[in-house]
């Protein structure tokens, strides 16, 4: 059997997950919710950022279920004992990516080392010659001619695949849509090519498609070949930049989540409330404000280290002694990211709490608690939402700079930022190693441009200065 | 006026405060300085002697809060608290984990920080405001719109790649400037060049995109009607009347982080060895050295708060309207 894990950010992680998809059931039957989304669904960029995010967050959650296998048993022992090593699903689904590992740096799609090594030959001689990789291009044989040839088949292949693939989706997505709209399967179909559905349904299974291409690309080449290279030791890069998006995704949600409890009481108490609580509120946060955030998470991620390095004994893995650090690291940003929200709350319900509706529910005698969460909480979620979008890829991008700083995630962690440190050293060499700073790239590019074209579109919906102003395109 | 500034600036004294009992709980109360003591000796086999000895030659062996054993004013002066954080409000900063003056070393490395510092910001400023206008003159169209899409994926850049970037393709691969280095004198200018540029480059993105918003928002302003109903040409609107008043929030936004600009980047002087502030920030953080993190936690403060005065100041100097009480 295998024994599950459950770290604290993974429970943390599920948690969001139910919070999401718990709000997503509810807006479905409240019209006046739904419709701002409705919007947000119609943007083509927007409808096609939301399936890369959705793809990214697939892989996130996926690495998010830990487990660890069990050792061979041997005949004295009773209970069987656990691998040190923590795995997930993601480890699972992707086969031999992490095993097959290499002993030093190789180009993507190498075949051989990058590096010089002395190899013993046949004859009892020695020389210097980049020694065939142990498993990128193995299934070639002495043919590493044939490798353009076979990169070649295996891209065909691939692409027609994808193609099929994205044909079957169409097909099924016109199914169900006609189902649901009572039309003919062939009625929907001409409307998705034709454009005149109002969600952008050709955008979205174009987006699929590419995806698609990209999964069975990886699936029919990185079975065979490091299709990004390999680091230092040998690892697959590919494998890296994968574990790496769970990093990313935590960092940018679990900081949301950890802050808005604070920011949305503070903040609304503060406004409702106001004098000396309103006082009270506003020194916390012009006091934390004050201090340039990067020197506040360095303080504290400072003392964690010298808190972690004299008590070794807490932590029974080193996946839990990075994970527990990881959550602090959370924990510092929305300590230092909840002040921008709490100041603009607190700016609302000012404004709110003189409204008529407000006062109307004062003279009911309505209790002020209910107030606050009834009245005025309902009404500035969407400055909540847009600020929570917004930061999702600020934050991403922060724990790279944070992990060059040296105060990001543990360094023994998978992480963009990690990668980029490295590879600092690395475009240092001669010659250069560059496809662990450009697989760090692409994924790091990909994820924040989603998550930045679909907070715009957050923005646009729910702004009520925005919504109405965009005639002018 | 004069009264209003006063005023602020005594209620900056409660946030230093707040800020320093911050700090002093973050380094002093969360880990004992036996803590760091071991952490800076090495984690096994610490002789208790050897702490006190690191302890007594870093000035951590007194009571954090009161000393009982001191009689007077003493009993609050011998302490950890008096040493290390009331003395910063004097801007005596004291002596760092391994013996240097912190405060000499702040003041010689202003400069360096100030000399990328400065002429990245004024070189961005202009660019920025430059790209934005444009995009503003040629709202709703492709020009607008491509540049928007421009910035919005220039923005989702990471920083790091700008510069690790940069550094390979013009420095190394180019050889158009050194890759990293400092110099006085003449030969300034060619270091300064890389950084200066990378600088201005990496923040064109969210810099136009958020200073159009400015130029579109007056642009929807009556005033702007009129001016175009009076028959004023399309470019003077655009310079007269819209780039001045869009200038208000520009010019506050630019103002509060002029005092920042002393602290220095983080990453651009780090990657080009510019001994800066900033470089100096970094340092301290990866060799664990506290005394140089709290130092710069409190000048860091204390610039953020001077930054917000002059920001109220400059309300009243560029917009009328604003009056302070």
């Amino acid at each position: 059997m295998i024994k599950p894990v459950i770290l604290w950010t993974d429970a943390l992680l599920f948690l969001l997950t139910a919070l999401v998809v718990i709000f997503v059931l509810y807006a479905r039957r409240k019209p006046h919710i739904r419709r701002p989304w409705q919007r947000i669904f119609q943007g083509r960029i927007a409808a096609a950022s939301v399936v890369i995010l959705l793809a990214f967050i697939l892989v996130g959650l996926l690495d998010s279920l830990h487990y660890r296998l069990p050792l061979e048993a041997t005949s004295a022992a009773t209970e069987t004992h656990y691998a040190i090593e923590v795995l997930s699903v993601l480890d699972a689904l992707t086969g031999t990516l992490r095993t097959r590992e290499e002993k030093s740096y190789s180009a993507p799609f190498a075949t051989h080392l990058y590096i010089k090594e002395n190899v013993d030959l046949p004859d009892g001689g020695q020389a210097r010659i980049y020694p065939p990789l142990e498993y990128g291009g193995r299934h070639l044989g002495d043919r590493s001619e044939g490798k353009a040839r076979d990169i070649a088949l295996r891209t065909g292949l691939s692409l027609l695949q994808a193609v099929l693939a994205g044909a079957l989706l169409t097909v099924l997505l016109a199914l169900a849509l006609a189902r649901k709209h009572g039309c003919s399967s062939k009625d929907m179909l001409r409307q998705i090519f034709s454009r005149r559905t109002d969600v952008p349904w050709h955008i979205i299974l174009l987006t699929l498609t590419l995806l698609l291409a990209v999964i069975f690309l990886v699936l029919n080449l990185a079975s065979v070949y490091h299709v990004l290279g390999t680091d230092k030791v040998g690892k697959d890069v590919l494998y890296l930049s994968l574990k790496s998006i769970r990093t990313g995704l935590l960092i940018g949600t679990l900081t949301t989540l950890v802050m808005l409890p604070f920011a949305i009481f503070m903040g609304i108490v503060a406004g409702y409330a106001r004098g000396w609580i309103d006082d009270v509120v506003q020194y916390i946060y012009t006091t934390l404000n004050s201090i340039p955030s990067v020197l506040l998470i360095a303080a504290a991620i400072l003392m964690l280290q010298v808190y972690i390095a004299n008590h070794p004994e807490l932590f029974e893995t080193t996946l839990e002694r990075s994970d527990i650090r990881l959550l602090f690291l959370c924990i510092i940003l929305g300590i230092t990211s909840w002040t921008g929200l709490c100041r603009l709350l607190r700016g609302e319900s000012l404004k709110l709490r003189e409204s008529e509706y407000i006062q109307a529910a004062v003279s009911f005698g309505v209790s002020h608690g209910r107030i606050m969460t009834r009245h005025i909480l309902p009404n500035v979620m969407h400055i909540v939402l847009i600020t929570v979008v917004l930061d999702f890829s600020g934050l991403v991008l922060a724990e790279a700079v944070l992990s060059y700083v040296g105060v990001g995630v543990d360094p023994t962690m998978n992480s963009w930022g990690n990668m980029i440190n490295g590879a600092r050293l690395e475009m240092a060499r001669e010659p250069v190693v560059w496809w662990s700073l450009l697989s760090a790239f692409l994924f790091m590019f990909t994820l924040v441009l989603a998550a930045n074209l679909f907070s715009d579109a957050v923005r646009d919906a729910f702004d009520p200065r925005t919504v109405g102003q965009r005639g002018g395109k | 006026m004069f009264a209003y500034i006063i005023r602020r600036v005594a209620y900056a004294i409660p946030i230093l405060i707040g800020v320093n009992v911050l700090t002093f709980y973050l380094f002093f109360v969360v880990n004992s300085p036996d803590d760091m003591a071991r952490m800076h000796l090495g984690q096994k086999r610490v002789t208790p002697e050897a702490i006190e000895k690191w302890k007594a030659s870093h000035g951590y062996d007194k009571p954090l809060l009161l000393n009982r054993d001191a009689g007077g004013a003493q009993r609050f002066t011998e302490t950890i608290f008096f040493d290390k954080s009331v003395r910063l409000f004097a801007f005596d900063f004291g002596y760092s984990d391994d013996g240097r003056d912190i405060g000499h070393d702040i003041r010689q490395r202003m400069l360096p920080s100030l000399a990328i510092a400065v002429p990245a910001l004024l070189l961005g400023l202009l660019v920025n405001i430059t790209f934005a206008l444009l995009m503003a003159f040629f709202r709703g169209t492709y020009v607008d719109v491509s540049g928007v899409i421009l910035c919005v994926i220039l923005m989702s850049i990471s920083g790091m790649f700008y510069i690790i970037g940069g550094q390979y393709l013009l420095a190394k691969l180019f050889r158009l400037m050194p890759i990293s280095g400092y110099d006085v004198g003449p030969d300034m200018v060619r270091y300064l060049v890389l950084p200066v540029v990378i600088g201005v480059v990496s923040g064109i993105g969210s810099g136009s995109r958020w200073y159009r918003t400015f130029f579109l928002e007056e642009a929807g302003k009556d005033y702007v009607r009129t001016a175009r109903a009076k028959g004023l040409s399309e470019s003077l609107v655009q310079f007269r009347h819209i780039l001045r008043n869009a200038l208000i929030p520009i010019v506050t936004g630019v103002v509060v982080v002029l005092p920042l600009l002393f602290m220095g980047s983080l990453l651009t002087e780090s990657f080009f060895a510019i001994p800066g502030l900033g470089s100096y920030t970094i340092d301290a953080i990866r060799n664990q050295d506290f005394a140089v993190v709290r130092a710069m936690v409190f000048l860091g403060t204390v610039l953020y708060i001077i930054g917000l005065i002059l920001v109220d100041i400059t309300y009243t100097i560029v917009d009328p309207r604003v009056r302070l009480t």
